[in-house]
């Protein structure tokens, strides 16, 4: 298989999940802000600008942060490469590259999902309301994976795009758990006030679609630590890191055994595996999700070496 | 010939007899309610939306992606035609890969006074870089169109050779596809020759083309990527072929040998089916600011470790001007006389010829000599007089630029149109393919240009195309 061609596949799975991604930040943005006390805007939408990396580029476009100005920058500015029309777009430009190797149902719906998004304006977006959008957007892409792997050959096709959806996964539950640290709740589980701490952790479950799955496993109260443990350690809920990994990993050692990608996703993976909740809680949940991120970037980097994505290798 | 002579149909004499090879297809369509026509027309319509079968026109906002129209109504060729037109489309092509070879080696044709030096060697489609280099099997177009049109019952001309990268196969299979799902029972009734093996043939014949001693060669086929207007071409028949298709930044030479990069690691090519302009192909020797080719592959080639179809340089003989000297390349090279005739041509840059052209512009179609899809020529009856006149001063600001053709009779064929069946202008293009020896498939690209009286078939100027039965006795 051509270099580009897996490269183009992954890519196009991971724009199509930072889509839904986005759409989930902001959701969990728009949850909060509805409960009591979130109505200065700033407060619940800065750390959306936070952890997608945004709040730079933001400010040279916005004088001040407000829902309106939050949502029509991640979410429909063309100009933000990281904007849900941008990584829609970019998603069926992906797919429309290697159309002629996808089912056709995989180009058809990306191609349906950037041309409805390619007609949506902000003020349609308020008519509509913002809710619907996300769940849209969240929609097409669970519609994306399931036609994936409803209809694709499971050759190196399929894994490369595997690949793709779960490094970006990993990302976006990593960035949205991470949401706590920037000022949501106070980082210190002993002086939590156990109504906010319900309402906000249990704003953040629902916005990962995790709360269902919470009190099925727990049967409890939300409390942070097993938050943590749902998101991070547990193989069962797939939009864990443990669960990302658990595909990365074996993917990895099919495409390419032994090889450094194959080391460092097996590294990733012992810890998610191994782990216990006082383990990460203990060095700070911050600091162990910053490091996760930094290798999950390094992990795409290295498979882009190992595959020969960039010309000149 | 003049354009207001008599039009020959193809399906209906002008006595109202139906031609032979139609008789069957009248039968049917008499017995068959008027309605389904127009049914399977938007089926087929919606059959090729689906299948994404599109082009791109140039200068159009956003690149939008097109269809090109589609009619339901075949184009018919007897046996007995085909097999005039096949062999004279053959002859030609082996001519012109002579033709090809002898530029660049020894020349003898300018020499035996046959072909104008200046025609060849100031051409900026001569590619001197291509001096003393024989490509295996000394194939120079392996793909070639060649574009004939039919004036009368046994008048068939050759209007233009495609000898670069000629596209349009695409919609002869997948018309016929399309052809084969709507109409089943005209299958059955008629025995109408297949295409589908023309991916295979091309294929063997890449292969053959290998450099010497690669047992089991690796072909691929270079694309200027998905913006190009034949890209779903380019998909498809890679697709067809089950082989790569790459990007020039897919590639890299290393050691004069040319690599893909693979997930594997570098894989060797050995048989480059490009659909990128010579100009575009190495920004080492040719265009530096091509950004689709690959340096250091003309070096590679020039060594023989890699072929290229068709062979660089090979526009030198389907310049309009040197179509002219066909017919006498058929009998230098071949001696044989041409199966199919020339259309009469004046060059603009000889005195008297520009001298007739200018007094006749409005009976007369007038091109520029490099000019391709139907752009920038005059049709002179259907010009406006304003037209015309502007036309005149491109010509004398430039005489060799151009040529001029008489406005032929192009042959009609029944059509699907809004206002029910009829007759439009068609023209024919067979892809003739070169390896070990020189083939053509039975069939082509019917070309028609769909509004009333248009004589323009290209599918940038609004032409469709047509299904185009060869049948087998």
């Amino acid at each position: 298989m051509l270099s580009r061609t897996a490269d183009n596949l992954y890519w196009m799975a991971r724009y199509m999940e930072r889509a839904e991604s986005v759409a989930r930040i902001l959701d969990v943005s728009h949850r909060m802000s509805q409960l009591p006390g979130g109505q200065e805007a700033a407060r619940e939408w800065l750390p959306a600008l936070i952890i997608s990396e945004q709040l730079e580029d933001f400010e040279r476009t916005y004088d001040a942060v407000s829902a309106g100005h939050v949502i029509a920058y991640m979410g429909l500015d063309p100009a933000n490469p990281s904007s849900i029309h941008s990584t829609l777009k970019a998603a069926r430009e992906n797919a429309r590259a290697e159309r002629n190797i996808l089912p056709t149902e995989v180009f058809e719906t990306l191609n349906t999902t950037w041309l409805e998004m390619r007609d949506i304006q902000y003020a349609r977006l308020v008519e509509w309301g913002f809710r619907e959008f996300f769940e849209w957007v969240k929609e097409r892409s669970q519609l994306f994976t399931g036609i994936v792997a409803g209809t694709m050959l499971t050759n190196e096709a399929y894994h490369f795009t595997r690949l793709g959806t779960a490094i970006e996964r990993a990302d976006n539950t990593a960035r949205l758990l991470d949401v706590k640290y920037h000022g949501l709740v106070p980082d210190d589980e002993a002086a939590t006030d156990e109504a906010a701490d319900y309402y906000q952790w249990g704003a953040l479950l629902r916005a990962i679609s995790a709360f269902k799955a919470y009190r099925m496993t727990y049967r409890e109260a939300i409390k942070p630590r097993q938050v943590v443990d749902l998101l991070v350690l547990r193989r069962s809920f797939p939009r864990s890191l443990h669960a990302c990994y658990a595909e990365i990993h074996p993917t990895l050692e099919t495409l390419r055994p032994g090889s450094e990608c194959a080391r460092l996703s097996g590294e990733q993976y012992a810890r998610l595996r191994y782990s216990r909740p006082q383990d990460i809680t203990r060095r700070g949940l911050h600091r162990f999700l910053t490091d996760f991120l930094n290798r999950n970037a390094a992990l795409s980097e290295e498979i882009a070496r190992t595959f020969l994505f960039v010309p000149g290798g | 010939m003049a354009a207001d002579g008599p039009v020959f149909d193809e399906m209906t004499l002008a006595d109202g007899t139906v031609r032979a090879p139609y008789r069957t297809y009248q039968a049917w369509l008499d017995r068959t309610d008027p309605g389904l026509l127009a049914r399977r027309h938007a089926q087929a319509d919606l059959l090729f939306r689906r299948m994404g079968i599109t082009f791109a026109v140039y200068g159009e906002a956003n690149g939008a992606e097109r269809l090109i129209p589609f009619d339901v109504i075949p184009r018919i060729l007897s046996r007995d035609e085909w097999k005039v037109l096949s062999k004279g489309v053959c002859q030609r092509v082996e001519a012109l890969n002579r033709f090809i070879h002898d530029i660049y080696h020894d020349q003898e044709i300018i020499r035996a006074g046959k072909v104008p030096a200046e025609l060849i060697l100031g051409n900026d489609q001569y590619r001197e870089e291509m001096r003393g280099f024989k490509p295996p099997g000394g194939v120079y177009v392996h793909i070639a169109g060649i574009d004939v049109v039919r004036t009368a019952e046994n008048a068939f001309h050759v209007l233009e050779d495609n000898l670069r990268t000629p596209s349009g196969v695409s919609y002869m299979l997948e018309d016929r596809e399309i052809m084969m799902r709507l109409f089943p029972d005209l299958f059955d009734a008629c025995p109408v020759a297949p295409v589908n093996h023309y991916p295979t043939t091309l294929l063997d014949n890449l292969e053959y083309a290998a450099p010497g001693g690669r047992d089991e060669p690796t072909v691929v086929l270079l694309t200027p990527g998905q913006f190009n207007s034949a890209y779903f071409e380019h998909a498809f028949l890679a697709d067809e072929m089950g082989i790569e298709l790459v990007q020039g930044h897919d590639l890299f030479v290393e050691d004069d040998t040319v690599y893909m990069r693979t997930i594997e690691g570098p894989r060797r090519v050995d048989v480059i089916y490009r659909r990128i302009d010579d100009d575009f192909l190495d920004p080492k020797v040719f265009r530096a600011d091509s950004m689709l080719g690959v340096p250091g592959l003309f070096q590679a080639y020039r060594k023989g470790r890699v072929t290229l179809a068709n062979a660089i340089g090979t526009g030198i003989a389907d310049d309009k001007a040197i179509y002219h000297h066909v017919p006498e390349m058929i009998r230098f090279y071949l001696g044989q006389e041409p199966v199919l005739a020339n259309v009469p041509t004046w060059f603009l840059r000889h005195d008297d010829d520009r001298a007739h052209v200018l007094d006749h512009l409005s009976e007369l179609v007038v091109k520029e000599v490099h000019g391709s899809g139907g752009y920038g020529m005059l049709v002179g009856p259907r010009a406006t007089r304003a037209e015309i006149s502007a036309y005149r001063e491109r010509i004398l600001a430039d005489p060799a630029n151009f040529i001029a053709q008489p406005t032929l009779a192009l042959s009609t064929c029944p059509t699907f149109v809004d206002q029910g069946i009829a007759p439009r202008h068609v023209d024919l293009r067979p892809f003739v393919l070169t390896g070990k020896k020189t083939t053509v498939v039975p069939g082509g690209l019917t070309r028609v240009a769909l509004r009333q009286g248009s004589l323009v078939v290209n599918s940038s100027q609004g032409g469709g195309t047509k299904d185009t039965w060869v049948l087998e006795r």
